[in-house]
């Protein structure tokens, strides 16, 4: 049995004109729980998509343990449970129909289906609907539907597109802690805008931009992985005359270490307010020089935390720019 | 196999649990009684042969009708990504939706039946009801709707829009259905080309009662095309 549940080599996929992916590549183990992160049309979707056999790609290799998902989709298929993005469901059928026809479909043994539902339905708390259409139900149930049909053939492993979009705070509690209870026997990627859910629930992120892999770490790791700290800093003058805010950028950018200066609101009286960026080098024995040497005086000086939000952030917003 | 029959049986449900299936045999069933019946009585002769004049003209229409929705819905509504994901051949898919249109159609022909009792009971004394020829032409009737559904399902595999997909039914069924009318006016060799192409051409020949491989292997052949180009353009979902 080979260690990798997931193995993605130089993935590219064009729809038309547009290259959704670009040579993605990476590796996940048996066992993980996989966040996997990125802004809208960075790639995530169709990277599942490919992944659980719906989308063939243009070029690249995809494989599900050792299954090219390419060269024997159907046997790729079986070993995958996938919840689709926006989860979509045959609204006129009753639960408990639905899933004895994903069992049907699914090739589960006659002997064994209805226990088999039995157990999806009761682990993901559907045993008071198992009877309504689905179309009747709330969007937290049906997220559990499509939570239910993907692990009732109990797969090894789990695809999830944005498996909490559009619930709301109690519910997206209630699939997370499911989401974390199935990631002890099975490996899970899930796709999420909300960086909460990935720190809560993975123990390891992909953030994909573009069509390409920008970063892979552990979530508490990412952070820092983006080679930066922040400094929030107020500065006023030793005159109490107001400081011009545009001038003091500039001195503050020059500081040996420092990578980038926002202004931001000060303490009023003529104070202003920085968040200075940095890199490897700690700046602040030279902040302290250069703010002597100005005649200004320091107001507050806090590090502060860089959260996975502003490495995200970073990662997917700065490079469009650059 | 047993993958293609839950398909098939969950689309078969799927038909009755909406109004489209009730209106499109009420249709069927009303049409076709009026229309034959009528006539029946004017002539004073006990056969069958207006039916079957008149069924596959009907199954122009409504074949499409029950075919609109098979494939374009579950594009429009999303449930093909399950579809495409489950652990089975494209072609599954596809004869999965076809079995249960045909089961359909024949659920119509079911209803039927009372008309043939009918016209068997009405039957004077002296030539008996051709029974072989009331069994050839319902077998017949069955490989007509056949044919309309492998043509009707590739138009509702082309657009996820019901309506572009009914259209494009019945613009193949109406072509095959009555290319022979033009027969007439072509030369004798190329009359002979687009009568073999024809549904309706051979149709004749079964419901005179005579079953020929000829026209076996005609609709086995026009339902194979139109089941290939079913599952080649449901596949093409995927790039």
């Amino acid at each position: 049995m080979p260690s990798s549940m997931i193995r993605i080599e130089g993935l590219t996929k064009r729809y038309g004109m547009t290259e959704a992916l670009k040579g993605l590549s990476f590796e996940v183990p048996r066992g993980q729980v996989v966040g996997f992160l990125g802004p809208n049309g960075a790639g995530k979707s169709t990277t599942m998509r490919i992944l659980a056999g719906y989308l063939t790609p243009t070029a690249g290799k995809a494989f599900v343990g050792d299954v090219d998902v390419s060269a024997d989709p159907v046997r790729a298929r079986a070993m995958i449970g996938y919840l689709p993005e926006n989860n979509p469901l045959y609204e006129e059928m009753m639960v408990f129909d639905f899933l004895h026809f994903i069992a049907e479909v699914r090739k589960i043994d006659p002997a064994q289906r209805d226990a088999r539902i039995k157990s999806a339905a009761e682990r993901c708390g559907l045993k008071d609907v198992i009877g309504k259409d689905i179309g009747q139900l709330s969007k937290g149930y049906r997220q559990r539907v499509g939570l239910a049909q993907a692990i009732l053939h109990d797969p090894d492993l789990l695809i999830l597109d944005e498996p909490t979009s559009g619930l709301d705070p109690n519910q997206i509690v209630e699939i997370r802690e499911l989401i974390k209870d199935l990631g002890k026997e099975k490996t899970v990627i899930l796709s999420t805008h909300v960086l909460s859910e990935v720190q809560s629930t993975c123990s390891r992120v992909l953030i994909i931009n573009g069509g390409k892999l920008v970063a892979d770490d552990s979530p508490e790791n990412l952070p820092a992985s983006g080679g930066e700290g922040a400094i929030h800093l107020v500065l006023g003058s030793r005159s109490g005359a107001a400081i011009d805010s545009a001038a003091a950028s500039g001195v503050l950018k020059s500081v040996a270490g420092v990578t980038g200066v926002d202004v931001v609101e000060g303490e009023g009286h003529g104070t202003v307010g920085f968040k200075l960026r940095f890199g490897v080098e700690d700046p602040r024995r030279a902040l302290f020089e250069v703010v002597v040497k100005n005649d200004w005086v320091i107001l507050e000086v806090r590090r502060t935390q860089v959260s996975l939000e502003d490495t995200f952030r970073k990662l997917t917003g700065d490079k469009k720019a650059a | 196999m047993n993958t293609t029959l839950a398909i098939a049986k969950r689309e078969f449900r799927t038909f009755f649990a909406s109004p489209i299936a009730y209106i499109v045999l009420a249709v069927f069933l009303s049409l076709s009684g009026w229309l034959f019946f009528g006539p029946l009585f004017l002539a004073g002769q006990a056969s069958l042969r207006g039916f079957f004049g008149l069924v596959p003209l009907l199954f122009v229409f409504i074949v499409p009708a029950i075919t609109m929705r098979a494939l374009a819905e579950e594009r429009k509504s999303g449930t093909i990504e399950l579809l495409l994901t489950f652990p089975i051949e494209d072609w599954e898919i596809v004869a999965g939706k076809f079995l249960a249109s045909l089961g359909m159609i024949a659920v119509g022909l079911l209803f039927t039946l009372p008309y043939s009792i009918s016209v068997a009971a009405l039957t004077g004394p002296g030539p008996a009801f051709d029974w072989g020829a009331a069994f050839s032409g319902y077998l017949g009737l069955l490989l007509v709707a056949a044919s309309f559904i492998a043509l009707g399902l590739w138009g509702s595999a082309a657009s996820r829009n019901q309506i572009v997909g009914f259209i494009i039914g019945l613009v193949l069924c109406i072509f095959f259905a009555f290319i022979d009318n033009f027969a007439l006016l072509l030369p004798e060799r190329l009359a002979r080309i687009v009568e073999y192409v024809s549904v309706d051409f051979h149709f004749q020949n079964i419901a005179r009662g005579v079953i020929d491989t000829r026209d076996l292997i005609f609709y086995a052949t026009l339902i194979a095309i139109g089941l290939t180009l079913t599952t080649s353009t449901l596949s093409s979902a995927r790039k």
